[in-house]
């Protein structure tokens, strides 16, 4: 603080409450439709104090899903979700931190060609190279799997550029001195650089965490069954037509349901949040 | 920068990149492999024949009014999405950063959208804004506004805008809180002291410094608007109506898998592949210059 002006300190503290009820805006209006009846949503306007049908709705989409839309479960989703999430932040972790370990402690011929065959990765996005992608995975016979729900997913650049960036910060003396004491490549990795990195594993894993489960494109093109449904593919498959025809307070039910786990994610784990987020991005 | 310990070993570091190449090869190249391959062929109706045609796919799309309507839409709505998160979560961001009690509160209550997927982004908004029955509608229509985002494409464009811009503020908001923290107090103070008062010395001190942050976000914010808000636009207004919301990774999508056009679609893919590469250059030159400056 460099001086005391009160009241810009007051207009400061006004526009912060209003930008946090603005965004928060959406989601309580989700959670009080989740409440209610399908006749209150429809009586404009819905009223904006949550109803007495949360235990009904919420058991209702987490058993049978909706009546005129999906008809999958949402307990399904939500575990499917959880795999592809949970899979493709390990993967991506595991893969990318033993590549990252070979390219910044070995010296070997084609080193240089690997790092820009992974960093170029970073320009093709799922989105440019949807069908062909999609031919790929249901050539090798993938569709409606896990595996290929997760695999094509798990290369990742910014991951494997993160513990490169970490690696090359760890002092050399630690290496000398495993070395020294007889310690092979694997057994320095496993015991000295593995604990190291624990920070920057758990950032990643949020960060990746968070993008796994709310993948939309990709698991819209391979699961065509019901029973693979993520849940983030589920509540759009639940809307089948205009406003009359949804069941609203079941839709918003299985929002809230989907938005829970990643920003619970988010809030409890901020501090490593933060960290994957800005350090991804360098 | 380069280890200068080392280990040695014939075969290990192969086999430690194997898994990351293996993926790498199977699920990108060869599939940008065959997009570039598609994008010179024309299939026929029934995919049963396919001819070379060279570049008559880029020159049918270049012809085509939808593509270029579609690049003016992608144009438009990137742009719009780009300005205002960065202005609104600038503003949070300088406020959060000059109060002291309660910041952890703020910044809890602001960054939680980042967790909502883009697609359950748009179910929130288009629910909010449905024609008849939403709560934002009711009131718009009470002050004489006539609202139905299904018919009118303004509109439509506006909601899509609205739940993009909503997802990214956050993310934005953390960036330039990190960026305002960095600066030196001490320069801020000395511009108080050679009386510049608190808007004069964001526009000639802090907004400055801040341009590295800035056009950063602004490159991360315009690839997030081409490709991330796909779900958004797929959960609301499809592209429509009449084509009004079809942004170009939205065209891609209708014309290879709902309308399986094979060669377009691809043509359309190595597009966009040649725009990522390009701004990912352009974020990458800033990166190098930014670490020489600083």
């Amino acid at each position: 603080m460099v001086e005391n002006r009160p009241l810009l300190t007051a207009l400061s503290h006004a526009v912060l409450i209003l930008g946090v009820l603005a965004v928060a805006f959406p989601l309580y209006v989700t959670f009080v439709a989740s409440t209610l009846r399908l006749e209150e949503i429809m009586s404009v306007p819905m009223p904006l104090l949550p109803g007495d049908q949360l235990l009904q709705n919420y058991s209702q989409v987490l058993g049978a899903g909706t009546t005129t839309g999906s008809k999958a479960p949402v307990s399904t989703m939500l575990f499917n979700s959880s795999v592809m999430a949970v899979a493709i932040a390990l993967g991506k972790i595991a893969i990318s931190i033993i590549a990252s370990f070979a390219i910044v402690y070995f010296r070997f011929p084609l080193r240089n060609f690997f790092f820009w065959m992974i960093f170029v990765t970073l320009m093709l996005p799922v989105e440019v190279r949807i069908i062909p992608t999609f031919k790929v995975v249901s050539d090798l016979g993938m569709l409606n799997s896990y595996v290929g729900l997760t695999l094509p997913l798990i290369a990742s650049a910014t991951a494997t550029f993160l513990f490169r960036q970490f690696f090359l910060t760890v002092p050399d003396e630690l290496a000398e001195a495993a070395r020294i004491d007889g310690a092979g490549p694997m057994r320095f990795f496993l015991d000295v650089l593995l604990p190291l990195s624990k920070t920057s594993i758990a950032a990643l894993f949020v960060i990746q965490f968070i993008y796994g489960w709310n993948q939309y494109l990709w698991p819209l093109l391979i699961t065509g069954d019901e029973s693979m449904y993520t849940v983030v593919i589920g509540i759009n498959r639940m809307i089948v037509g205009g406003d009359a025809a949804n069941e609203w307070n079941l839709v918003m039910a299985t929002a809230i349901l989907a938005l829970i786990p990643p920003a619970l994610v988010v809030v409890l784990m901020q501090k490593w949040f933060v960290k994957g987020l800005v350090e991804t991005e360098k | 920068m380069e280890k200068r310990v080392v280990f040695r070993s014939a075969w290990l570091p192969y086999a430690l990149l194997a898994p990351q190449i293996a993926v790498t090869i199977v699920f990108f190249f060869w599939p940008a492999a065959q997009a570039v391959w598609f994008s010179f062929q024309l299939q026929d109706a029934f995919g049963l024949r396919t001819e070379f045609v060279g570049l008559e796919n880029f020159k049918a799309l270049f012809a085509d009014p939808h593509y270029l309507a579609s690049f003016r839409t992608t144009a438009v709505f990137s742009a719009l999405v780009a300005f205002w998160g960065i202005a609104i979560s600038l503003l949070f961001a300088t406020m959060a950063d000059r109060v002291l009690r309660g910041a952890l509160a703020y910044k809890t209550l602001l960054i939680w959208p980042y967790a909502v997927a883009p697609a359950v982004a748009g179910v929130l908004w288009a629910f909010l804004f449905a024609p008849s029955i939403g709560i934002v509608t009711y009131v718009l229509k009470r002050w004489g506004i006539d609202w139905n985002w299904i018919i009118q494409g303004d509109q439509a464009m506006l909601l899509i805008v609205v739940a993009s811009v909503w997802k990214q503020i956050s993310y934005n908001f953390l960036f330039f809180l990190a960026g305002l923290q960095s600066i030196p107090k001490s320069l801020i103070e000395a511009a108080a002291i050679d009386g510049a008062g608190p808007m004069r010395r964001f526009w000639t001190v802090v907004f400055p410094l801040l341009s590295p942050t800035t056009f950063f976000l602004l490159v991360v914010n315009i690839v997030y608007a081409f490709f991330d808000t796909f779900g958004v636009i797929d959960a609301t207004t499809q592209g429509g109506p009449a084509q009004a919301t079809q942004i170009l990774v939205y065209k891609v999508y209708y014309d290879g898998v709902k309308a399986a056009d094979l060669g377009g679609s691809s043509a359309q893919s190595v597009i966009l592949m040649a725009i990522v590469i390009a701004l990912t250059a352009v974020q990458f030159r800033f990166v190098e210059k930014r670490v020489q400056y600083s």
